[in-house]
């Protein structure tokens, strides 16, 4: 835990700022690029802004684990949790605005309930039918989950790994809960097959665009306020209790509001992030509760650099570029470079790629 | 009243003089060419006859081959041709047509072929004939039954005898003798017998308050049977439980390192034993392959388990965040590796000729290779108890545990006891996947099931203690197991991972939890 964040003199800050908004400059140029006929040199596919726009909100998924676990020392294994449950409350508005188009043509009903004889939609499908309604339950319910589990567990002074396996249990088994059909929430099968999304056909460039752009606000907005906390009194308190708990609490902190407080509102950025997923990618299922999904964005922060935002955004793209990239050319090596990662990272580079980075600017 | 005395003097007729016997054979023929009450008449009487040549002609009436010609002579149609029945004179099937039955000529002859073959020389044949009778329930059978109760020996058919005697006698007219069967039937611990009574009771009001009182004291015995079973099932899973976490239980609570990548050092275990079983197939060793591949499997993970632990972990001593991403980053890479060498698909591991099928244990039966893995199990434990306690290895484990330091001026080599502890832990996991070849599928992703588990099973019970992993395992198990029929596996699953959580908040260090400054470390 010996971690601290990077202290990047004065000017070297600038510079840092400089390229992050040419980062964000550039991600906002893709959907206007994509506009550009195909002839185009400039022209960039669908694709790219499909997968862009889902880097991004997983970017925003690794800004809530890096302040869990970067700015406070929680590491929970158990955030695909909480993005999947935003993800979720998404998916829940999206099917009710299928409507009447589903296969079996029911008016109100999803087809899986159709099909599994539901009479009526249960009471918790009842208001996703509206835009505003779901977007608040997919803050709300990762962090009315985190509040619990946090409550409990920390109250209890659960540190350390064994929360981390608590947390891991915790999305095993909601996977396995949500695996089931009788939960109402499709079983195995998910979400799927939307239509619109606030009156706009989704797969059509204008929703793409749409779509992307309000995951990078969100991003922008998530980074903000996790600035607007690490460089607070808070985040002091957030650093010290990292690396001292104990004495923390000696000193008359409450250390157990503190980290409840940055576990919860970590919970509803990986919320957000997973509602705005969700349109994008077109589908949700358990299997986004696997416990492998969320210790895989653990790795991404740790590979870009945890105790750092920068480091946790960048984490996000890297190491999801080189999925794509190796998924399609070498599927059979992904998982030794994603293993390798694992291996590299706690044992090479504890720091991450920004680490390597900001150790240059020091000299 | 009077037809089953008759039967039973008949059976005792037959027992002593078989001249006898056949004249009752003859006598009840000419009936098969009557009425369909006739033909079932006549097809009770063959049936407690007792008669050698009742059998074939009985089975050809079931299945269409016994003929009859317009003046009443019966034919035998069989592959070789068609005989006459009386005299057995070879003849043709002219104009003859066979004889229809109807269901209660079919009812007869399901209990008269039963009552038949239960004198077969054959114990399968007797055995299930004895099960037929039960089914066709008919006074008739009552003397066959008690004739074949008095010469049977084999323990299995005597008790599905008296089942189906206690069931004849059920469906005798005379009520006194459908006590017998009451109180029989009362005794028995079945399903069949219940449903059974509750059955006659709705035939015979006269009965109704002896037959409830015995069909309560069957309900008892099935609740006791039933609760028992569900126990050996959770026993069973939690000695599954135990396997895979008592190398975890080394080495996270003996040496407190997170070891994400247990689960595949027992998925290795599990490759092992397939390898040994390839290797020696053909061989004069197959089938002791199992008992082989213990150690093998052993080897295998815990060379694994050393490289790994000389190679990285010893790099991350202090710092667990760390060495559980790295470890869960080595298991990736171990199922990957795995995945290549053996493909994706499931591995078939055969499992012994001695481990198959089932026990039957005082009216239980039970898998015999789950009661296998139980016994392994406690082996396994009994062994790694006694490694730590009576051997210098364990000595210097523990010694290194609880003061490394001090250990270290003692003349402990620290590193090797780190080396050969983590080890021993991982070559436990591999012997754990022995076991768990023998009922799960042997693939790259076998560990990832059981890891979670695994962990629960180590906070639950204690960190760093042998007996908090066995009542933990244990424990965890049964808890599954009986909550299973009220709420479906799965559920069960997630109630028990939410009672863990809540029982933590209770008791943060688990149910053994050790005590003093060293567990405050």
């Amino acid at each position: 835990m010996s971690v601290t964040t990077a202290t990047i003199p004065a000017s070297p800050r600038v510079t840092l700022r400089l390229v992050l908004w040419g980062a964000v400059l550039v991600l906002a140029l893709i959907p206007l690029l994509n506009q550009l006929p195909e002839s185009s040199a400039l022209h960039v596919g669908d694709f790219i802004v499909t997968i862009t726009g889902k880097w991004i909100t997983y970017a925003i998924l690794a800004l809530a684990i890096d302040l869990a676990w970067g700015y406070t020392g929680i590491l929970s294994l158990g955030h695909g949790a909480f993005f999947a449950l935003g993800g979720y409350a998404m998916g829940m508005h999206l099917m009710r605005l299928i409507g009447p188009r589903g296969a079996y043509g029911h008016p109100t009903l999803p087809d899986f309930m159709v099909f599994l004889g539901y009479p009526e939609l249960p009471w918790y499908w009842l208001g996703f039918d509206m835009f505003p309604y779901a977007c608040f339950m997919a803050l709300f319910v990762p962090g009315l989950l985190a509040l619990v589990i946090g409550y409990l567990a920390f109250r209890s002074r659960i540190t350390g790994v064994y929360l981390s396996i608590l947390t891991q249990a915790l999305t095993y088994a909601l996977m396995l809960a949500f695996f089931r059909n009788d939960m109402g929430f499709g079983g195995n099968n998910g979400f799927t097959d939307f239509k619109e999304l606030l009156g706009m056909a989704l797969n059509t460039p204008l929703a793409r665009a749409v779509l992307f752009y309000a995951s990078l606000v969100a991003l922008i907005g998530s980074y903000w306020v996790c600035t607007r906390i690490s460089v607070s009194k808070l985040g002091r308190v957030l650093l010290a209790i990292r690396d001292a708990e104990s004495r923390v609490r000696f000193l008359g902190y409450s250390t157990t509001q503190v980290k409840l407080f940055v576990f919860v509102i970590s919970a509803v950025l990986a919320g957000l992030a997973g509602a705005l997923y969700v349109p994008q990618v077109g589908i949700i299922n358990p299997g986004e509760f696997s416990p492998g999904n969320s210790i895989e964005a653990v790795i991404w922060v740790a590979v870009g650099g945890r105790g750092t935002l920068v480091g946790a955004v960048v984490g996000a793209f890297s190491v999801n570029a080189l999925k794509t990239w190796l998924t399609t050319a070498a599927p059979d090596l992904w998982l030794f470079a994603l293993g390798g990662l694992f291996v590299a990272v706690t044992l090479f580079l504890p720091r991450g790629l920004v680490g390597l980075f900001s150790r240059k600017v020091e000299k | 009243m009077k037809r089953p005395i008759l039967g039973l003097l008949l059976a005792m007729l037959l027992l002593v003089s078989p001249a006898r016997a056949q004249d009752a054979f003859t006598t009840a023929l000419p009936g098969l060419a009557g009425s369909f009450g006739q033909i079932a008449e006549a097809v009770e009487k063959l049936g407690a006859s007792a008669d050698p040549r009742a059998l074939p002609l009985l089975q050809a009436l079931q299945e269409g081959r016994l003929l009859k010609r317009e003046d009443g002579t019966l034919l035998l149609q069989t592959d070789a041709g068609v005989t006459e029945v009386v005299g057995g004179r070879p003849t043709e099937v002219g104009d003859a047509e066979a004889v229809r039955v109807n269901n209660r000529v079919r009812g007869a002859l399901r209990g008269a072929l039963g009552s038949l073959q239960i004198l077969s020389t054959n114990p399968e044949e007797r055995l299930k004939a004895a099960e037929d009778v039960f089914r066709s329930r008919s006074a008739q059978n009552i003397a066959p039954l008690e004739a074949a109760l008095a010469r049977e020996t084999i323990p299995a058919i005597r008790t599905q005898l008296e089942l189906s005697l206690a069931a004849s006698r059920l469906a005798s007219p005379d009520n006194a003798v459908r006590l017998q069967g009451i109180n029989a039937l009362a005794e028995v611990t079945d399903q069949n017998a219940r449903a059974l009574l509750l059955e006659t009771k709705a035939q015979v009001p006269d009965l109704a308050r002896q037959i409830d009182g015995a069909v309560a004291k069957i309900e008892g015995r099935l609740r006791v049977r039933q609760m028992v079973e569900t126990f050996f099932q959770g026993l069973s899973l939690g000695s599954v439980l135990l396997l895979a976490a008592l190398g975890l239980a080394v080495t996270f609570g003996v040496m407190g390192v997170i070891n994400m990548a247990h689960g595949e050092m027992v998925m290795l275990g599990a490759y092992a034993t397939y390898m040994v079983q390839e290797a020696l197939s053909g061989t004069a060793l197959a089938p002791f392959a199992l008992p082989l591949a213990i150690p093998a499997a052993f080897l295998l993970a815990a060379a694994v388990g050393a490289v790994l632990e000389r190679g990285l972990i010893r790099y991350l001593y202090g710092r667990p965040l760390e060495t559980l991403l790295m470890t869960f980053g080595v298991g990736m890479i171990l199922q990957q590796a795995v995945r290549l060498i053996f493909g994706a698909q499931n591995r078939e591991v055969v499992s012994p000729a001695w481990m198959q099928g089932t026990l039957t244990l005082g009216g239980l039966s039970l898998t015999a290779n789950r009661v296998w893995i139980i016994v392994f199990g406690l082996l396994v434990l009994g062994l790694v108890v006694a490694a730590i306690r009576y051997t210098r290895f364990g000595l210097e484990m523990r010694a290194v545990v609880q003061n490394r330091r001090i250990a270290a001026t003692m003349g402990i080599r620290t590193g090797r006891v780190d080396a050969l502890t983590f080890a021993f832990g991982s070559g436990i996991a591999g012997m754990a996947g022995v076991a768990l070849s023998q009922i799960d599928n042997v693939s790259p992703n076998l560990g990832t099931g059981y890891i979670i588990d695994s962990f629960m099973v180590v906070v639950f019970g204690g960190v760093g203690s042998l007996a908090g992993t066995l009542v933990g395992a244990l424990t965890l198990g049964v808890l599954n197991k009986v909550m299973e029929p009220y709420a479906g596996a799965v559920l069960a699953k997630v109630v028990v991972l939410v009672g863990i959580m809540l029982f933590i908040q209770r008791r943060p260090r688990g149910m053994f939890a050790l005590k003093g400054r060293a567990a405050e470390a």
